[in-house]
């Protein structure tokens, strides 16, 4: 650019070659570090995942690496503890976001109404969201516990039981016990979306409903309903992903037990893994339930990249 | 429902009442948990978590006997890193998504939307080996490594939406005036989003603050975040809970109050994708 000897026009010629070249390779200079960082630190170790799971690796036989083939997955099908574990988890996602979805739609239609305290009551809402899932678990160990835990205690008082019941050691209460305190974590997240949806929809779609003489049912089945279904489909999807994330609340409160009344295939996956080190079965288990939540996110995506475009 | 304005008592039996409720359900625990934490040790399970004789004693033991610093200060570092490595990739990442056309624009962002997809335990394990390799277990680097995996991905789509806010006009006009692409970046851009950059900052930390399983698989001996610090108090007999819940208190703390303090920054960049979707 600074090329003094150069005449006028060539110099501008050469200027515009080069912002044409620098336009082109701009872009993709700005993305290459993110891009190379996360190939290396997200699509690498993904990939040996899928390449664990053919082999047989123990990881106290460390030299031991031997293909095996698809034997892992065979291995899996004929798990007893795989089917309870699927089972388990599809009743902890099946259960766990309608219950989040519905107490966060209530949640936010409420904050969406006038009343005074409403910024405290909206800032208050998302505290559970910003603790750590250990706390989270922690805390609902010693609420749930069987000799001096706080839920026994008050349902007792309330004469809704008899007697104390031991929740996260009785195998019928505890998948149970650790969905409320998921969908606990959990419906805050949907409340702060589903109240932003509330808020782009136009006041004056109720003025003309309400001139029309509509009920305020009819209104909500109407005008709300279809103005936030979008963030709510949204939310869901996002949720399925971090509920499948949120084993560690499960790990932490139960370790899977009693039993394997708590078992989930990503808590199975890393237990496996964990305390068996074996990391070729583990992998395995964890590239099925990938494959699993692949459906889920394939609809997402396509929900998204029409958004994107 | 938005018209007529209903009489105060029915709005504080259909409105304020249930709010109230919802809000019990939700702060009930971590009140009772901060009870507890306040609670004498001794007379917790005679006569239960009272405010009557609260004492410290709980906090002053978890710093004193346990080390909690240590803890604190680990989390602080893996954290702090956290937000440094997911920051500085994304921001010129997301810059060059929010203005450039360009081929496999498409793909690339969603692959960054993909691997947010992927289920953590999918990593976990090759991470696991891989640091073993590298010699990297137990170090502050691998628990920041892994922390990145999400906060990459999470900050560039966070960065694109705060980005995408800034009027495209504004970086044409500080070319104009002789700015390159960087500059007007650095200049202009940077200083607009300094809001959302924060924000974003300010939930990797969190996230990363509050992690669990990576802290406890690539870390646990010579670096243990906090995460991994409150869940060893659980002993093998007894649990001390008067213990476990100040530790509970104290680790949820620096999230919970950055959390506060953005709160409303953060949840219009979350929302805004998925409003607009």
């Amino acid at each position: 650019m600074t090329d003094a000897t150069a005449t006028d026009t060539s110099r501008h010629d050469r200027q515009s070659r080069r912002a044409t070249l620098g336009r082109r390779v701009l872009p993709y200079a700005m993305l290459s570090p993110a891009v190379l960082v996360t190939l290396a630190i997200v699509f690498f170790p993904m990939v040996q995942t899928a390449w664990m799971s053919l082999h047989d690796y123990v990881l106290f036989r460390p030299n031991d690496f031997d293909w095996v083939g698809l034997e892992n997955f065979r291995t899996a099908l004929s798990d007893e503890v795989f089917w309870i574990s699927l089972r388990n988890t599809i009743i902890w996602m099946g259960t766990t976001i309608p219950a989040q979805l519905l107490l966060g739609l209530v949640t936010a239609l409420l904050l969406n109404q006038q009343f005074p305290w409403r910024p405290l009551a909206r800032a208050l809402i998302i505290i559970p969201w910003a603790l750590p899932s250990v706390v989270i678990a922690l805390m609902w160990v010693w609420i749930y516990d069987s000799n001096y835990g706080v839920a026994n205690e008050f349902l007792l008082r309330m004469g809704l039981i008899q007697q104390s019941i031991p929740w996260l050691a009785d195998p019928d209460y505890a998948l149970a016990s650790i969905i409320l305190t998921l969908t606990w974590q959990g419906f805050p997240f949907f409340a702060v979306m589903i109240l932003a949806g509330l808020q782009a929809i136009p006041q004056s779609y109720y003025e003309a409903a309400a001139i029309d003489g509509a009920s305020a049912w009819r209104q909500f089945w109407h005008i709300t309903l279809p103005g936030i279904a979008g963030v709510m489909m949204t939310a869901v999807l996002l949720r399925l992903i971090w509920v499948a994330n949120s084993f560690d609340v499960i790990f932490v409160m139960t370790g899977g037990g009693p039993g394997y009344a708590t078992h989930t295939l990503p808590l199975y996956a890393f237990i496996k893994a964990r305390t068996n080190l074996d990391f070729g079965y583990g992998s395995a288990i964890a590239v099925l339930f990938t494959m699993l939540l692949m459906v889920v996110v394939v609809f997402y995506l396509r929900r998204t990249g029409k958004a994107v475009s | 429902m938005a018209l007529h304005k209903p009489s105060t008592m029915r709005r504080i039996l259909t409105v304020d009442l249930p709010m109230v409720a919802i809000l019990a359900f939700t702060l009930g625990p971590y009140l009772w948990m901060f009870l507890t934490s306040i609670s004498d040790e001794s007379t917790l399970f005679t006569e239960g978590p009272s405010l009557l004789n609260a004492t410290l004693e709980n906090y002053t033991r978890l710093f004193r006997t346990v080390g909690f610093a240590d803890n604190l200060l680990d989390s602080f570092i893996v954290a702090g890193g956290t937000v440094i490595v997911g920051l500085s990739l994304s921001v010129t990442a997301a810059y060059s998504f929010s203005r450039f056309e360009f081929k496999f624009k498409r793909v690339l962002m969603l692959q960054f939307l993909l691997i947010n997809m992927f289920p953590l335990v999918l990593l976990i394990l090759p991470l696991f080996v891989l640091m073993r390799v590298l010699g990297l277990l137990d170090t502050h680097i691998a628990l920041i490594i892994a922390n990145s995996t999400i906060a990459i991905p999470f900050s560039i789509w966070m960065m694109v939406s705060y980005i995408n806010g800034i009027p495209r006009s504004l970086d044409e006009a500080a070319m104009t005036d002789g700015c390159t692409r960087l500059q007007a970046l650095r200049r202009v851009v940077l200083p607009l989003c300094l809001p959302g950059i924060i924000a974003t900052g300010i939930y990797i930390f969190i996230t990363s603050w509050n992690e669990y399983l990576y802290a406890l698989t690539l870390g646990g001996r010579e670096v243990r975040p906090i995460t991994v610090a409150v869940q060893t108090l659980i002993g093998e007999y007894e649990v001390q809970w008067g213990l476990l819940t100040a530790g509970g208190i104290v680790g949820a703390l620096p999230a919970t109050v950055l959390f506060l303090l953005v709160q409303k920054r953060l949840i219009s960049g979350l929302t805004q994708g998925a409003v607009k979707g």
